[in-house]
């Protein structure tokens, strides 16, 4: 919606190719049919918007691997934020969780874990919306720096980074590639 | 986009962008009203003031419930057994609450331009309520997103605004934004409700119900104010509901089979409009009304949300 589009920050170094990438979600995939034995009474939501297309690429994965269908929802954790009023204006584009996830095993998915204040926000948003039997979390890539107490079930990938890199996780959905990037910011 | 404003009083400030801002931020906060739990913390621990100065129970208890389930504090201030009765006056008024460290007051006040000069006054966002027969935004903007629901788009849209437009807040509101947005407006009524120079604003100008309904998508019909009127601008409320009246008949002999009827309430029934329009297939009045209060919590959250709204 801007006008003018951000500058293309700087790339310094690639992390996942498509490969790897694809090789990453299929080992999570089979690490949570294998932890939770079985996809039954499962569902995955990710967070916007990165996070809800690897959701469902798990869930295609998991389709293929078990025959199980694993429903996918959508959660926007702007209204749970704890710095709402710092960054601006708060963009809003709704939580879509068409089923209801009380007694269900929820797979929280994120593309990057990083302090771990979204999903703090996240796991009060879901709680809001039911109460689940559990909720997992899954990430494609963990960059470490964490400000709460807050684990990782399923990991792509361990990413040590310093506070002023930054991990761009590009998706065919969105970006037409499936790439990690580690990226500096211009200035 | 960004939302940069502290105060929301007219439709009339507001650029296209913004407009669709809140539209769009009201429709992702619809979904709230059909949760088990309707409560989410992104405003916890801000106060909003509800300060109104003229009868109200929809817009009132919207902005309330909007305010409650965005878990904000809520106030509600009425000038009938406050110290406004005991003759404080109108600033004043709002200078004490201001002491009182609210992050938004929302005002209703017959007078036009009353929620400019608070806004001018104090440093808290102040959002239009309605203003005498000036503005009332939120109603334009539930208004908008009612439409944009049923018919997915608004450029090239047709609308008919019928009945008394010159006491109608709402009519102001929705034609400013309706033309922003690329809608077309026609306005109809008896030519004593019409305002001169209403074509200024850019709106057609009918004076038979027949023709103004004739291919539009929204038919919008306003409730004749009877508080506003100083006498003589009808014959009869038996007059006004032949001429003006939307009935059955009329509809299917001149309207669109897929039209939008709607109206900001209260409904004068079997004045403006016949029982069985207001509760017929066309009509979305109560749809309208739900999509208040996603609306309102719209509003809140992008004035007492957004960095850039806070001075």
């Amino acid at each position: 919606m801007s006008p003018t589009p951000p500058a293309r920050p700087r790339e310094k170094a690639q992390v996942l190719d498509e490969t790897a990438f694809d090789r990453a979600l299929t080992r999570i995939a089979h690490e949570i049919i294998e932890k939770n034995d079985g996809a039954k009474d499962l569902a995955f939501v990710g967070l916007r918007t990165r996070g809800v297309d690897i959701a469902r690429r798990l869930a295609e994965k998991i389709a293929r691997i078990d025959g199980s269908t694993v429903p996918v929802g959508t959660l926007d954790i702007t209204l749970y934020r704890d710095d709402l009023d710092l960054r601006g204006t708060p963009v809003i584009r709704g939580t879509e969780i068409p089923f209801s996830i009380k007694g269900k095993t929820v797979v929280l998915v994120d593309d990057v874990l990083f302090t771990g204040r979204t999903v703090r926000a996240a796991l009060d948003a879901l709680i809001d919306l039911g109460r689940p039997r559990m909720i997992q979390l899954a990430t494609l890539i963990d960059r470490g720096h964490r400000e709460l107490p807050i684990r990782p079930d399923y990991v792509g990938k361990n990413l040590p980074t310093s506070k002023k890199e930054s991990v761009a996780v590009r998706m065919k959905e969105h970006d037409g590639e499936d790439r990690v990037v580690i990226v500096e910011e211009e200035g | 986009m960004a939302w940069t404003r502290k105060d929301l009083l007219t439709m009339r400030d507001l650029d296209a962008a913004e407009i669709t801002l809140l539209v769009d931020t009201a429709a992702s906060l619809e979904e709230i009203a059909s949760r088990e739990i309707k409560k989410v913390p992104a405003l916890r621990g801000k106060t909003v003031v509800n300060l109104f100065y003229e009868n109200s129970t929809r817009t009132r208890t919207s902005f309330e419930i909007a305010g409650k389930w965005l878990s904000a504090d809520v106030i509600n201030f009425s000038a009938s057994g406050s110290s406004a009765a005991k003759g404080e006056s109108f600033i004043d008024t709002a200078k004490n609450i201001e002491a009182m460290s609210p992050d938004v007051v929302v005002v209703r006040h017959s007078s036009a331009g009353a929620s400019e000069i608070l806004a001018r006054q104090m440093r808290c966002s102040i959002v239009n309520a309605g203003d005498g027969c000036h503005e009332h935004p939120t109603q334009a903007l539930l208004d908008l997103l009612t439409i944009r629901e049923k018919k997915g788009h608004f450029e090239g849209l047709q609308a008919a605004i019928v009945g008394d437009i010159a006491h109608s807040r709402v009519a102001r509101s929705n034609i400013h934004a309706m033309r922003k947005l690329g809608m077309t407006v026609t306005v109809a009524g008896p030519p004593t409700l019409i305002p001169p120079f209403v074509g200024e604003l850019g709106v057609k100008v009918s004076h038979r119900l027949e023709d103004a309904i004739r291919d539009v998508d929204v038919i919008m019909m306003l409730r004749l104010q009877q508080e506003r009127m100083t006498g003589g601008l009808i014959p009869s409320l038996r007059e006004y509901s032949r001429y003006w009246g939307l009935t059955l008949d009329r509809l299917a002999a001149h309207a669109r089979p897929d039209v939008l009827i709607m109206h900001p309430g209260p409904v004068n029934r079997g004045v403006e409009l016949s029982p069985e329009v207001a509760d017929g297939p066309y009509s979305v009045i109560l749809e309208q009304v739900s999509k208040g209060v996603a609306v309102r919590m719209a509003v809140l959250v992008l004035l007492a949300g957004s960095k850039a709204a806070q001075a």
